[in-house]
This record gives C-alpha cells, sequence and structure tokens, in this order.
C-alpha cells in the first residue's frame, strides 16, 4: 500500500496547456501514473501528447472519469478551479498553485467541507505526493526516492528531498511523501496526513518536517501522543527566522512570540517525538529506528 | 504586508470606522501646520512597524504650537528599535473614558475568521490572555455569512462593555471585520478602541496586515507599504521578484525552497556562523536569476562569505553552476563562496564549477560541511583545497 496516489490514481491536470503545467504532466506519466486528461477552458478537444483536453472539470469527470486532480492554473484562477473539480466529484484535488489568496483559501476550505466533506485537497502552494514505484502526482523529483516503509508528511518541498536523499543514501525508501505546502490554511494538515500513514500497512515510520509559523505541529504533537503508535521522527525548520518576517512561504511567519520553530520542537518532544536539528540527524534517528 | 497606524486609519475611515482626524507628515514644519489644523491639544505619532513607540517616546502630546514642534523634532529620525522615525502622524488629540480592545483575524488552527474583544485594553492583549484570560472573548465567525450586527452585539456584551456603548462596540465590530474581508487582510487590530466622555467609540490606533498575495484586487492599497523604513536590498528583491529577508549577520545565503533557505540559516547559526539574509532562489532558477541573486547577496556590504545550499530538484544544479560562473564574469566577488550541489545534474554542476575554477569558490560535499566551512571561511580562516 501507500496513500493517496497510487496505481489506481486517474489523474486530470488543470492547467495542462500551460509551460509548467504540461512539463509536469507529461513527467508524472512517464513515471507510470494514469493521466487521463486536462482541463483548459477554450482549449477543449485538443491534447497534450494524446492526454485529452476538456473545458470544464464536469465534461472531464463525463468523459475520463479522473479521481485525482492537479490544479496548475495561476493563482487567481486556483480557488475556482479547485472548487470546480470538487464539484464535479473528483475525490482528492492536488493544488500546486503558489501565491493563492489567504482569503480565496479560506473560502474552498470551508466550502468543501460544508459542501464535499469527502473531498480531500492537499495543498496549495505543495510540490504533490509522490509513492514511489506507483505514481508521482506533481513536482517531486522521483530519481532520489525508491519504494520502502518510511512516510514522510511536509511543508516545504526541497526539505523533503533533502531528507528523503539521505534516508535514500542509508539504503531505506518510501511509503509515500506528501507535501502539504506552506500557506496559511492548507487543505490537509499534519493531522490529516498522520491519520492515513498510521493505517498503512506499508509505513512503519514516520518523518514529520514542518516549519515556524500556526500551530499544526503542535496539533501534530497532541494527536501523536494520542492516535499513533508508530515512531515519529520531526524536523523543524527556522530557529534563528526573526519574528513579524515571512520567510518565503506565505505562512512562515512567527508573530509576536506564536508560532516559534522552538515551541513546536518542544510540543513534539514532549509528546515523545525525536526531533533531529539537522535534516541529516534526522535521517540518522529515523534509520536507527527503522526494522533492518 | 503590515501598515503605519495612519495606513490602517484610512482603511477604518473608509469602512466607517470612527477615527480622529489627522494628518501624515514627514517634516517639522508640516507637522505644526498640521497640528493648527487638526486644532490643539493634538498628539504626535511616530510612524513605525515596531511595538513600544510609546515607551521609546515615539508618541507625544502636544497643547500648542512650540511643544508640537519639539516633539515633532524629537521623534522625526528617532531609532525605535532599529526603526528609524521617518513620518509622524498628528492628530486631535481624544479624551479617554474606557479603553476596550478588539481584532478580526484568521485563525489558522480552525480555518475560520477570529473576533477577539477585551475590555482590557490599552495593554497587550497577550498579557491579558495570560493574566486574565475571563477578560478576553473569542468567537469564531461563519466564513460565507461574516459577521452579524446581531452576534456583535452579543460579542459586545459577553465581554463586558459599558451598556451604553454596546451598540457603538457592535458597529465598530462589523466595520473592523468589513475591512479584514474586502481589504483581505489577515489581521486588523485597534488597541486601544476607546469610548470618549461623550460615550463615542474610536479606534485610536491601528494595525493592519494586508496579504500581499491579494494585492491584485486591491491596486489601491500597493502604495500602503513602509517603503521608507524596508530594507532597501529587501526593496529591490521585492521588485525583482526574488524572495529575500535581510537578517543582522555576514554569511551570505542562497537556496532553493524556502524550507531548504530556512534549514540552511539554522545549521549556518548551529557552525556557530551568524546569516546575513535569507534568499530562496526558487524552483527552476536558471543562470540569469542565480546572477541576479548574487548581485542582491553582496549588495549588503556585511557579507563576508557566501553559502550556496542547492538540492536540486526542478532546479539544475548545472544551470546554478552556470549563473554562479556568470556572476563572476560579471561582478568579480571578492569575498568566499562554499558551493553544495546536491540533486537534478549535480555531477554536471560540479564539474563545470570545477573547470571554471573560480577564485575563492570551494565546494563542499553536504550541508553541514558546508555550513562549517562557509563560517570558517567569514571569520578570516582557510577551510582545505579550492574546487
Amino acid at each position: 500500500m501507500a496513500i493517496l496516489v497510487d496505481e489506481h490514481t486517474r489523474l486530470a491536470v488543470a492547467g495542462i496547456t500551460g509551460k509548467e503545467g504540461s512539463f509536469h504532466t507529461l513527467n508524472n506519466r512517464s513515471y507510470g501514473t494514469n493521466v487521463v486528461g486536462g482541463v483548459t477552458p477554450g482549449k477543449g478537444g485538443q491534447d497534450v501528447e494524446g492526454i485529452p483536453v476538456f473545458d470544464s472539470w464536469a465534461q472531464a469527470m463525463e468523459e475520463v472519469q479522473p479521481n485525482t486532480a492537479m490544479i496548475f492554473v495561476p493563482p487567481r484562477f486556483a480557488a475556482d478551479s479547485i472548487l470546480e473539480a470538487t464539484a464535479a466529484g473528483v475525490e482528492l484535488v492536488i493544488a500546486i498553485t503558489e501565491g493563492i489568496p489567504a482569503h480565496d483559501e479560506l473560502r474552498v476550505y470551508n466550502t468543501i467541507k460544508r459542501d464535499h466533506p469527502g473531498t480531500r485537497l492537499i495543498g496549495p502552494n505543495c510540490p504533490g505526493i509522490l509513492s514511489p514505484g506507483k505514481a508521482n502526482v506533481g513536482i517531486i523529483p522521483a530519481s532520489f526516492f525508491r519504494q520502502g516503509n518510511v512516510g514522510v508528511v511536509s511543508r516545504s518541498g526541497t526539505l523533503t528531498y533533502q531528507i528523503g536523499n539521505e534516508i535514500a543514501q542509508a539504503g531505506f525508501g518510501c511509503s509515500s511523501i506528501v507535501g502539504i505546502g506552506g500557506d496559511p490554511v492548507p487543505g490537509s494538515s499534519f493531522v490529516d496526513v498522520l491519520e492515513l500513514f498510521q493505517a498503512d500497512d506499508e509505513t512503519e515510520l514516520i518523518v514529520l518536517s514542518g516549519e515556524i509559523g500556526g500551530s499544526a505541529e503542535e496539533e501534530a504533537a497532541q494527536f501523536i501522543a494520542e492516535n499513533v503508535t508508530k515512531p515519529v521522527v520531526a524536523y523543524i525548520a527556522g530557529f534563528t527566522a526573526p519574528a513579524g518576517k515571512q520567510m518565503g512561504h506565505a505562512g512562515a511567519i512567527v508573530s509576536g512570540t506564536a508560532g516559534t520553530a522552538a515551541a513546536k520542537a518542544q510540543a513534539l518532544e514532549a509528546n515523545g517525538v525525536r526531533v533531529g536539528r539537522t535534516p541529516t540527524e534526522v535521517a540518522e534517528i529515523a534509520v536507527d529506528l527503522l526494522p533492518v | 504586508m503590515d501598515l503605519l497606524e495612519y495606513q490602517g486609519k484610512q482603511l477604518f475611515a473608509k469602512h466607517g470606522l470612527r477615527v480622529s482626524s489627522g494628518r501624515a507628515v514627514t517634516t517639522v514644519e508640516d507637522a505644526v501646520a498640521a497640528a493648527g489644523e487638526v486644532g490643539y491639544p493634538v498628539v504626535v505619532k511616530a510612524q513605525v512597524l515596531i511595538g513600544g513607540r510609546g515607551k521609546a517616546g515615539g508618541v507625544k502630546l502636544a497643547g500648542n504650537e512650540a511643544e508640537a514642534r519639539e516633539h515633532a523634532q524629537n521623534i522625526l529620525g528617532l531609532d525605535i528599535s532599529g526603526h528609524i522615525v521617518r513620518t509622524l502622524w498628528i492628530e486631535h488629540a481624544s479624551d479617554i473614558a474606557t479603553e476596550y480592545y478588539a481584532s478580526v483575524l484568521l485563525d489558522r488552527a480552525e480555518k475560520l475568521p477570529l473576533v477577539i474583544f477585551s475590555v482590557e485594553g490599552g495593554v497587550e492583549i497577550e498579557q491579558v490572555a495570560r493574566e486574565n484570560p475571563q477578560k478576553l472573548i473569542r468567537r469564531h465567525v461563519d466564513a460565507f455569512k461574516g459577521l452579524s450586527k446581531r452576534e456583535a452585539v452579543e460579542i459586545a456584551t459577553e465581554g463586558g462593555a459599558d451598556e451604553d456603548v454596546v451598540e457603538g462596540v457592535a458597529e465598530a465590530l462589523v466595520a473592523l471585520y468589513e475591512v479584514w474581508s474586502e481589504e483581505d487582510a489577515t489581521l486588523a487590530e485597534i488597541n486601544p478602541l476607546i469610548v470618549t466622555p461623550e460615550r463615542e467609540v474610536k479606534a485610536l490606533d491601528a494595525k493592519v496586515t494586508l496579504d500581499a498575495n491579494a494585492l491584485y484586487r486591491h491596486p489601491e492599497n500597493q502604495a500602503l507599504s513602509d517603503a521608507e523604513n524596508e530594507d532597501p536590498i529587501e526593496r529591490r528583491a521585492r521588485e525583482e521578484g526574488v524572495q529575500y529577508v535581510a537578517l543582522d549577520g555576514d554569511i551570505g545565503i542562497l537556496g532553493n525552497g524556502a524550507g531548504l533557505v530556512m534549514s540552511t540559516l539554522d545549521v549556518v547559526a548551529q557552525a556557530g556562523g551568524a546569516p546575513a539574509n535569507f534568499l530562496d532562489a526558487g524552483g527552476g532558477s536558471d543562470a540569469e536569476k542565480i546572477k541576479q541573486a548574487v548581485e542582491l547577496i553582496l549588495a549588503n556590504d556585511a557579507v563576508k562569505a557566501v553559502l550556496f545550499n542547492i538540492f536540486g530538484g526542478i532546479t539544475r544544479c548545472d544551470e546554478v553552476a552556470r549563473g554562479l560562473i556568470a556572476a563572476f564574469g560579471d561582478i568579480k566577488p571578492t569575498v568566499p563562496f562554499v558551493v553544495r550541489l546536491d540533486g537534478t545534474n549535480d555531477v554536471e554542476g560540479r564539474r563545470l564549477l570545477q573547470e571554471a575554477d573560480l577564485p575563492g569558490v570551494h565546494a563542499a560535499a553536504t550541508m553541514n560541511e558546508a555550513a562549517e566551512m562557509v563560517v570558517a571561511l567569514a571569520a578570516g580562516n582557510s577551510v582545505g583545497a579550492q574546487s
């Protein structure tokens, strides 16, 4: 098993006709992901290297029945695209787009919660999900990962590759790598993904990579203490970040005394989670704890 | 994007919140003229994006022209925790009977708008939350319906507002919610929200944070930043579309991906160094972008050594290497560089760097090793062979 994306994934991509969208869609297809279509209003009837393009999510649903949507459209159109895919009945929506206004994210999150509670949104502003050997949806470079028993969930893309690569070099692989994104209102939180990894047979250890801002790591710590029996190793980025400065990600900001890396690491450690001080140390702890 | 008090008050007034009339000025003469126009007594207030202005001597009452002149002279140019006062807000002084607190913010944990009200205004709200949590009322608001007048009245009543101003406080809360939702703010705060002896409810201060990602919907708000006090390199980076944050150390940092850059700052600090900046070159950085980033980093004179920490995903290490080589062709850096390239096309990237044999550029195999090397170089020590 793996979580969220696998050999049963039927992917359609909003923004497939754009430069980035087509590049990554084709990359995902070469990896083996079953890409069934794309959505670009006004370009229905065209194709991208044989992948049919539809004018709307409703039409894509009727013609090719995607169960997973990837959103690659520019920020000002992304919220509506996510909601359109959701309304068409897609169960899993993965939003890569960076720069969506926070109020739009709030509207998207609460609309899905109210009208489509069965739909899961990952992102926005995330690198997507990779289940090595099964499917890749997003922009995670698959070559650094191999199939295995470590589940990774992270707010950051490149940091995930850094940690995942060190784990791979030590001879271990991953069940799934899930980027939940760096925005203030992510569709899915650490807790949502931890719950999936806890239930996943293939996953034997979980790596959680967090950063400054918000309280998602503190909530994860509480959840782990109460619900997760698998070992969890964590990393928190941003110990040296000054208060009040947004560090790249829209959600990565220490507000007053809230959202500091120190508080997050402390909350995790107080709940029995080992926290590595460098990405290398995280990989070392993970390798230590893994059954050989 | 944080707004100065007077900019926040302009947004408040636009949405019907009561504020004192005032003028924003940048010179002593204009301050005196403004004081005459709004009428004595006036308050001369430093406009800076940092708390503790009052304690630092940045807020003064003036009863006449001589006092207004003296205060304006003293406050303009004042350094408040590193923020130089360049703008003053001159407003007619208000008589205060009572001080409340009100804010609307995005609650990231509940993913809902949150209204906070307290009758303990004029002090830090964190302090009230710690010492008198029962004096603070927090109410989540339906994300679609917004804050109704009826809910606002409930909040004011439950929060303990004086009975005769419940209506006025509720109106202020509804207007504040409107500022938050219609201006795409992530925070709209009034501290204090005052009641005058005439029982008028008024915003005496304003703290507003706008969502930079939503500015395209509010072209009129784009100019509302603390441009004069913005770090010049940060401003240049913003204009060039580069994620750059100025820090106070001497080691320039470039990485790709916000998380990896934050992590790089931490690892450098653990190795005993002090980063001079955060710079996320982003995904898919091409040679031109890398060159531009190097120029930004070196625009800071404090930088004594630079660390490139790249884990190539979409970013290709050979492109980064080409960018660095091109940058050296144009700008001849005089400080040493440590470069760690891993990930997509790393072998090719390292080969290019080795062949180019750039002066003062050192290759590192891992992130930790790179951090140790750059810290040694910034301290003036030598490290092993060059790349």
